[in-house]
Order: C-alpha cells, then structure tokens, then sequence
C-alpha cells in the first residue's frame, strides 16, 4: 500500500460503533484478533443511546410460561412471514445469554421482587419479555458494551466517515477509505476483514426519529462493494412519534407508554384501536376495554389491548383516523396515559418522556394526554446476510444491527432491535475471525479505487457554483415523505423513481463553502449518494412488491397476497459507482423445518 | 413572530471572532434548530457537534449566554430577549467553531478499572431493586461532558487534566463502588492517581447536569468518606484487616479485569 494517506491495518475493521458494532468487537477481540473499530461520531453517541423500550428475550423471569418458541413464533407473526426464519430462532434462542452477559460487564437493568431482570410488555410480544431500565435501556446497552470495548483496549477512531469499501486484488473487500471530521485528511484502514455496523437509513424521510447519521451508507457501501440488499420497501413508521411543536416532529415517544398502560384515543375520545384489529390477531386481542384492562396486572385475566398490536397496525390505525378528521389539534392523534396511572407511577417509569414532553413541548404528561403519529423509525431491509456468520455475497464483508436485513421480515416488533444487536453483533465477530483463521483474508487495498473516491469526495470544493446540499437533500426528505411514506401507490412510486433520477443528477453539481476542517456541509455532500441510493432500492422494492405486507402499506394493493411471501426482493449494483444502474431480482425465502412451521401455527 | 439574532463564535485553535446572525423565529425552536437553519442557507460549514437532538446523547453540549447548555434542549423562547449568544465549551480545546475537543475524557476514561464481578451463577445474578438504584442514577449520565467543563479544578488549571478525573468519572467510580457485584477497591486509586481531593464540592456539576444527578452529594462526598477511611481510620483499617474485602493498593486496583 503505497497511497500518500494515513493508513492503520487490522484483522478486524468494525465500520459504526453502535450496539451490534461494539459486541462484534468484543467478539473478535476475545478471539485475539487486532480489532479497530471507525465511527463518524463519538464513542457512546450512537443511533442505539435512543432506544428506550427495552430488549427482547425470553428469560421467563415475569411469566415463566415464556420460553424460545413463542419469542420466535412472536417475531415471525410480527414480520409477517418475511424473515429468514434462521435468524429469528438464533435470535429467539441467544438473546437470553447475551443479555445475562451484559451484567457481568456492568450493566444494571430494573429488578423484580426476587432480584431478577424485571420484563416488561410490548407490542406483539406474547409475554412481559423485554429487559429495561426505566425508559433509557439503549443508553445502558450502548454504555456497558462502550466500556467493555475501553476496558480490553480496543483501538476507536472516532469521528471519521467512511466514503467507501475497498477491494483487493482478487476482489475481496479489504478495508476501506474515509477522512477525519476534525481536519478533513483522508485516511484509509486495511483489513483483513470488515463488518459493517452502520445502524440505519431513516434520515432520508422528513419525518423521522433518526438522527443526521441515519444515512444508509452502510447500505450503500455494501451495494457498491457487490453485496445485496432485501426487504428494502419494508420500512417501519413507528406509531408515536411527536408531531408538535414542527421543530421535534418525529421524535421517537417509547412504546413502553402502552406497555404501561397507556391507551390511544381520537378527537372524539373514543380507544379507537378496537376497530382496527387484523384478522390475523384477533383471537388474542380483547374485544373491550374492561377485557383489555384487566390483562395488564394478569395476562391469563383477558387478552391483549389492541394499543400493542405490532407497531405496522397501530401505525397503519392513526393514519386512517387522522385522515377522516378524527385527528388532535396538530395532525395526530391522543396517547393518554395521564387517565390511567398515577404520576409517580409515570414519573419512575418513563421519566425520560416526562422530561422530553415538558421541556420541549410544555406538556405535563401525568396530567394531560401527549399527541402523537407515525414516525420514520426502522429499516427492517439491508444487507443479505448469512444467518450463522453474518457474511454477505461480497467476500470479506460481514453485517449486523440494522444495517444488516432478514431477521425482522416486513416488520420489526419492538425490543427485537436491541436484542438483534447483540445476538448478531457477536455472531458477526464470530464468522469474520473464522473466515480470518480460514487463511481466505484479503490482502492489500486497491489504489485505484481509494484515489477514485478521494477524486468523488472533493470535486464539490471544484464546483463554486453548484448546489447547496441542505437544499437537495430537504427536497429529497420531502420527496419521498410525500411519495414513498407509510402508505404507497404505483403512480406516486414511479413518480418517485424519475425524481430520483433527477436528484442523481443534482447530486453532480453539488458544491462545498468553506474548508475541509469539521465542515458539515462538505460532510453532508458525502451522504448524498449513499441516501440517494437506499431510496431507490426502497422505491424500486415498494414498487414491485404489488401486496401490503408489515411496514410496506400499498393503496392499490391493500391485501396481503401469498404468492409475494415466497421472496424477497434483492437489490444489486451493476458497476459498483454510486449512480450505476440497480438490479432487482426476487431472492426466495430459506425453507423453514416442519418443526418450526408447527410453532408458528399453534393456537396462542 | 419577531426576529431572533444569534452572535456565535467561529474560529479554529488559531483564534476567531464572533459571527452574527438575524434570522426569522419559529413557534417552539430549540437554539440547535436555529443553529441547523444557519447551516442550511447562510453558513454551510458552521461547525457543531449534534446527534440525537433529543437530549439522549450529550453531544450538542455549548455554552448558551455564557452557561453550559445542551443546543437541543434549550427552547428558544426560555432565553432571556435580545441577541442569544452561542460558544464552545471552554475547558476543551477548540476543534472549529462550536466543536471542540473532548478527548479528555476518553482517557480519563481508559483509566477507570472496570466492574469486577464474581462468576455469574446460572440464568444470571440476584440483585435488588433497591441495591441497584444508587448505581442507576449515575449510569443516567449521558456523557456531555458539561460536568467537566464547568469544573474549576480544570477550567481554570490546564495543568490539573493529567491527574484529575473530573466529576463525570467521579460518579463512574462511585458507581463501579456501590456496584452490588464489584469486588474491586479503587479507593487509593483514586486518592493518589485520580484528584478526588481537588474537588472543593462548589456544586457546580451538579447545577449544569441535564440528567439531574446529583453529582457532588450522592457520588462525590460519599466517595471522599470512603478514601477518607480507607487512608485514614484506624478503627476501619483494623476492621479491613479482620474482613474478608481487601484493601487494594491504586496499583492493584488499577488492572483491568480479564477478557
């Protein structure tokens, strides 16, 4: 390697320092490999700190009758047959050790009575099975894997953006290229294995709980590098975002409201959800709201609420009652669990949405209802992945979180997240050090590529009359909120493939003001491409995708139909560029063992 | 509604000056929605540090009318009228305009010895709500750093950053003390490597902590009370002698824990 930049080689480059980012470090680490890990950000600033809920596994420590079986049938229900039903039971059957794990290393979750990891309710989950503390269980993950990471002595380079992978000679992926936020030098790691850790797309809709760095270049880095993506047009909205006041739309209001208690209303006052019940769910759903009540303190006393029907249906529910005028003051709807428990109850646990609502709206959510609708929140698509190893199509390239695709299908159930993380994150530093010890790792970066994107990453500096990124990509967000939003048609869907185009082409004559040094705009130009490619898989999937299934909502086609939950569709790049064409293929789905297919057919 | 002007500093370790800006005020603005809509048309490159803009991951920390701040929650019309002044943390130094540069604390960070647990039992470790609830509080701390910036043991003395922890690893190490599981002592450590006697308990952490923590009261004096007995008391030293729990040495207590 000869190229005049600052370069450092591991065995293990770990691309995004997130939840699944950080327990594939350990995981390598404890192999004893030289891991690095590379994040646009600061350490412990992730995408996982905002997380609140909680995380998924069936300890049984609050119903013993919780075991694998139902959190797997639970995540298959919930992703509507779509997922790569090996990474749902691996998932099912590992979050337990992992979360146990996390308390060797520091993590201190709520108890219960009998000092136990106390577990709470949520959306589509069976029973009370996810592991919290209060409503900031993401800080505590993101926390406890932070300073193991520290406490083994793993190298974190930290506010560096990755622009691209880069292969080897024989075309393996070998590390990659990016430059320092700080002084805006390039820098290139050579590896000779990579996983990527990069979180999530969301940044690309105007409504979102994700944050700037919700970007997709993990997703896009991928594409380009020759691995697929699937499931792409499954993108989850989750149901209480806050709509008011304009400036914090979007933001991200936990789902551990309803876990407690809280109930979701219209302008009329009316618990609207009892009439939004899929057939799907209705033999385990109440049919009133004394049936409902009662399940909260005794889950064998009635049956479910319909506020915890999976996060697609509630979603899908508020969009229609704000559509036929029974809406809140600013376009949403009411959660209101100021009615229903006391506000110590309120104030001990979720004191993180009491403080959110007072400080930013004004509003005191143990005396008055919050209102709330559907956010951007989750890709459940990415990075096709091997169950067991986490390895993609392109050799060398591992992934895992959210960046990585099959284990949620069409819809994520909440808690699935944090869990996947780190059942994944481990199994992604497992399969890359067997394919280090394997003797297959790559072995020095190709300059062609590395000068190719240093050349892309600066000629905004040579454009002084382009456009300002800020304007693209607001239009960008309007755009395909407007048009690839949680409810779809085919005429809005090809209107937003030929904008697409058009933003190719405005991307081209971006420009930069000011230096390299932390220049934000220049930052942003580098996002431009990898946000412009993910909306295209996902329009491209919407479009094909003629069904409704999970977080992928068709006007014109509101049905479920069979003969689309065979495959998924898989996106790949023809040329590797950022703007070279998209091929589209239907990917089918593993064959599930008669033995699983029992489960998920069980009457529960 | 009327105008809002916003005077922020810009610049880089070599010097900068203030930078103002007049732009229209919107209904229920934070200062970083402000800041965000400079980026987008007046000034591209302004640099800040954001993330969650949601007050979760301490990272859009600034000084606001001269007092530590995070940028995301601060409503705008909370501030006094008149121009809104915006600089970096003063304590670290400065990267560009409002970001500046915190490794500080990353390697306090790499100093702390981490929990020291016993072998966990099948299906995991008994603990109560009530033990686990003093270490909660201080894992609230979402890292933004304000704590630090506005203590003077630092602020006003570059020299005391390499021997001094500063108040948020103050309350990592009385965590990792009350931690029901650690069988580590850290109490000569702290003592000899990491400054907990420079601390003078002025409360100014305590006053700037968005997550409420009470820093000085709850972590701080009590950890002072336990260096005090573990260096001092006789009647606890020959208690030590008598128990199980060893007194270690900062030397001993500062080895990482195995892989």
């Amino acid at each position: 390697m000869s190229t005049p930049y600052e370069n450092h080689e591991y065995d293990v480059l770990i691309i995004g320092a997130g939840g699944a980012g950080l327990r594939a470090a350990i995981e390598a680490k404890q192999r004893g490999l030289k891991v690095g890990i590379v994040t646009k950000s600061l350490l412990g600033k992730a995408h996982t700190v905002m997380a609140e809920g909680g995380m998924a596994a069936a300890m049984g420590n609050v119903y013993p009758e919780d075991n694998w079986m139902v959190h797997f049938r639970d995540t298959m229900r919930g992703g509507k047959y779509l997922n790569n039903y090996r990474m749902a039971e691996l998932h099912a059957k590992e979050a337990p050790d992992r979360v146990w794990e996390l308390e060797q290393w520091g993590a201190l979750f709520d108890r219960t009575k009998e000092g136990k990891i106390l577990q709470r309710d949520f959306g589509g989950h069976r029973y009370a099975r996810l592991a919290h503390v209060g409503d900031r269980t993401g800080l505590e993950l993101i926390r406890t894997l932070q300073q193991k990471v520290v406490s083994m002595g793993i190298d974190v380079f930290m506010e560096c953006k990755v622009l691209k992978l880069v292969h080897d000679e024989s075309g393996r992926v070998a590390g990659c290229v990016g430059y320092w936020r700080a002084n805006g030098e390039f820098v290139t790691f050579a590896a000779k294995a990579v996983i990527l850790a990069t979180g999530g797309a969301g940044k690309s809709w105007k409504f979102t709980s994700n944050s700037w760095e919700g970007t997709g270049d993990g997703h896009a880095m991928a594409l380009w590098a020759g691995a697929q993506l699937i499931d792409m047009e499954c993108i989850q909205f989750h149901p209480t975002g806050m709509v008011w006041p304009l400036s914090v739309r979007g933001l991200l209001v936990t789902e551990g409201v309803r876990g407690d208690g809280g109930v979701l209303r219209n302008s009329n006052g009316e618990r609207f959800m009892f009439n939004y019940v899929a057939d799907m769910f209705r033999a385990e759903t109440a049919d009133s709201e004394d049936e409902a009540d009662k399940w909260y303190d005794d889950h064998s006393a009635g049956r479910r609420p319909p506020e915890l029907l999976p996060r697609d249906e509630v979603a899908r529910a508020i969009n229609s009652e704000v559509k036929a005028g029974r809406g809140s003051p600013h376009g949403g709807v009411f959660l209101d669990i100021a009615s229903r428990r006391s506000p110590e109850f309120i104030r001990r646990r979720l004191p993180s949405m009491y403080h959110q609502f007072m400080e930013l709206a004004g509003v005191d959510i143990t005396s008055e209802p919050m209102e709330i609708g559907p956010t951007c929140h989750y890709i459940m698509g990415g990075v096709k992945v091997d169950a067991e190893t986490e390895a993609t199509l392109a050799p060398g390239l591992f992934a895992a979180g959210e960046v990585a695709g099959g284990m949620h299908g069409a819809n994520r159930l909440g808690g699935n997240s944090l869990s996947d993380l780190i059942v994944f994150g481990r199994r992604a530093g497992m399969g890359a050090a067997d394919y280090i010890e394997s003797g297959q790792a790559a072995t020095s970066l190709d300059e062609g590529e590395v000068e190719a994107a240093v050349k892309e990453a600066l000629a905004p500096f040579d454009r002084p009359n382009g456009e300002n990124p800020y304007d693209i990509q607001r239009d960008l967000q309007e755009m395909m909120q407007a048009n690839v939003g949680i409810i779809r048609t085919q005429s809005e869907l090809e209107f937003a493939a030929t904008e697409l185009d058009k933003f190719t082409e405005r991307v081209k004559n971006v420009t930069v003001k000011g230096g390299r040094a932390y220049n934000p705009g220049w930052n942003l130009t580098t996002d431009l491409p990898a946000m412009i490619t993910v909306c295209k898989c996902v329009t491209k999937g919407a479009t094909l995708r003629k069904e409704s299934r999970g977080g992928h909502t068709r006007e014109d086609y509101p049905k479920a139909d069979p003969d689309f939950a065979k495959f998924n569709f898989a996106h790949s790049s023809k040329g590797g560029n950022w703007d070279s064409p998209i091929e589209t293929v239907e990917s089918p789905l593993l064959a599930m063992p008669d033995e699983l297919k029992a489960l998920l057919e069980e009457e529960h | 509604m009327a105008d809002v002007t916003m005077r922020i500093w810009r610049g880089d370790a070599n010097g900068g000056d203030f930078e103002t800006f007049t732009l229209p005020q919107n209904e229920g603005e934070v200062v970083l929605d402000v800041i965000h809509r400079i980026q987008a048309t007046e000034a591209p490159d302004l640099a800040c540090r954001w993330n969650c803009k949601a007050g979760k991951c301490g990272s859009c920390s600034a000084e606001i009318n001269g007092k530590p701040r995070l940028m995301c929650m601060t409503r705008m019309d909370t501030l006094p009228e008149g121009e809104v002044t915006v600089t970096p943390m003063k304590t670290f130094p400065i990267i560009r305009d409002l970001v500046t540069d915190v490794s500080f604390n990353y390697i306090q960070a790499q100093k702390v010895p981490a929990l020291l647990p016993p072998p966990m039992p099948e299906r995991g470790y008994v603990m109560f709500q009530e033990d686990v609830e003093r270490g909660q509080e201080f894992r609230k701390c979402i890292e933004c750093f304000m704590c630090q910036d506005v203590c003077h043991v630092i602020r006003d003395h570059e020299e005391n950053k390499e021997h001094y922890s500063g108040p948020r690893f103050f309350i990592r190490y009385a965590e990792l003390e009350m931690h029901p599981l650690d069988t580590n002592d850290r109490r000569h450590l702290l003592r000899e490597e990491m400054g907990l006697g420079y601390c003078n308990i002025t409360k100014c952490c305590t006053e700037v902590c968005p997550e409420h923590i009470h820093i000085t009261d709850n972590a701080i004096i009590p950890l002072k009370e336990r260096v005090v007995d573990a260096a001092y008391d006789p009647v606890a030293w020959l208690g030590r002698k008598i128990r199980r729990k060893h007194n270690r040495t900062a030397e001993e207590a500062a080895v990482q824990p195995a892989p």
